[in-house]
């Protein structure tokens, strides 16, 4: 696929991998390593969290995803009030080197759906403060807008509850979604497997997110190449434009000379 | 005198800053953020900002994570 001229772009970054990975859950950082390289991807999912001090033989995850190769996407994952969410964001800057947040509100700790009166003015705070703010929300056309209006540069709607695996729950208002807002939509959180993936590229989103399906597959690497190729094969089914769907059959095969 | 870091108890010496602190820890400076009492620090000021008594330290860095 010619991916040089087909590159996503948001807030005047441009991004070469239209699949993003999270880097929760793997045995080790090399295992991480290995299945972001057989992914492709180019954004990594980071959380913020206190140092290990009493162990300081404790690996860092930056020792083996530099920051020059990945883009380093610190989530605010874990928080369930605007002013963690604002906190945690604000640490991830200082630790970092950008002002990209994926910017996570959370309502409860069964669902892990989002808070999206609390998103909304969480995001407020911080694109105020400069931050680029791609937020995780629930796959409602109107939320959505309302972040794209205050100032998101991109959309991020949940497939389904995150590490559920249960695939696109509700295509019909992702594709509201789709048609609504005039920035990137990436689809994040509840794709199971590849034809998930695949699916929410055919549908028109312009970037998928996952972790736990790449990390909790019975083998990761392999189920990392089968997403890269997914997503691939998504987008560019998207882009060719797939047939109608009709009742009756249609004959591939001419009448014309037939005995 | 006595500070907290990541809510543990620690002894530190008279004089100390957040940067002879993570120097003391082994962390590289370039891979955290660090609160003093709730206030996000500038990397730029860990050489000068100095500790003291009761002072409460939270030093952060990146691990793995997708979302949560």
């Amino acid at each position: 696929m010619d991916t040089i001229n087909d590159r996503l772009v948001i807030a005047g970054r441009e991004f070469k991998s239209r699949l993003w990975v999270g880097t929760g859950k793997y045995k080790n950082f090399v295992e991480t390593k290995k299945a972001i390289d057989a992914s492709g991807a180019d954004v990594v999912t980071v959380a913020v969290r206190r140092v290990n001090i009493t162990d300081r033989s404790k690996e860092n995850l930056l020792d083996y995803l530099d920051p020059k190769k990945y883009i380093i996407l610190p989530n605010t994952a874990g928080c369930y009030t605007v002013e963690d969410a604002v906190r945690y964001a604000r640490l991830a800057r200082a630790a970092g080197v950008s002002d990209l947040v994926k910017l996570e509100v959370l309502g409860d700790e069964k669902t892990l759906f989002p808070d999206t009166a609390g998103l909304i003015e969480a995001a407020k705070i911080l694109i105020k403060e400069g931050f680029i703010v791609l937020p995780y929300t629930n796959d409602d056309p109107i939320v959505a807008r309302k972040l794209v209006d205050i100032g998101c540069p991109a959309v991020m709607p949940l497939a389904a509850p995150i590490g559920s695996g249960l695939g696109i729950r509700n295509p019909y208002n992702l594709k509201i979604i789709m048609e609504t807002v005039k920035v990137p939509i990436i689809v994040d959180a509840g794709v199971g497997t590849a034809s998930d993936a695949a699916l929410a590229m055919e549908y028109g989103a312009d970037a998928v997110l996952m972790n736990t399906a790449i990390a909790g597959a019975q083998d990761p690497l392999a189920m990392a190449e089968a997403m890269k190729y997914a997503v691939w094969a998504g987008r560019l089914a998207y882009k060719a434009g797939r047939i109608p769907r009709k009742l009756y059959a249609t004959a591939s095969s001419p009448i014309e000379g037939m005995l | 005198m006595t500070i907290q870091v990541n809510g543990e108890s620690r002894g530190v010496g008279d004089g100390q800053t957040v940067a002879t602190l993570l120097h003391e820890l082994d962390i590289r400076a370039d891979r955290v953020a660090v609160e003093l009492n709730l206030e996000i620090l500038d990397r730029n000021d860990f050489e000068t900002r100095g500790l003291r008594e009761g002072d409460r330290v939270e030093i952060l860095s990146f691990i793995g994570g997708g979302a949560e």
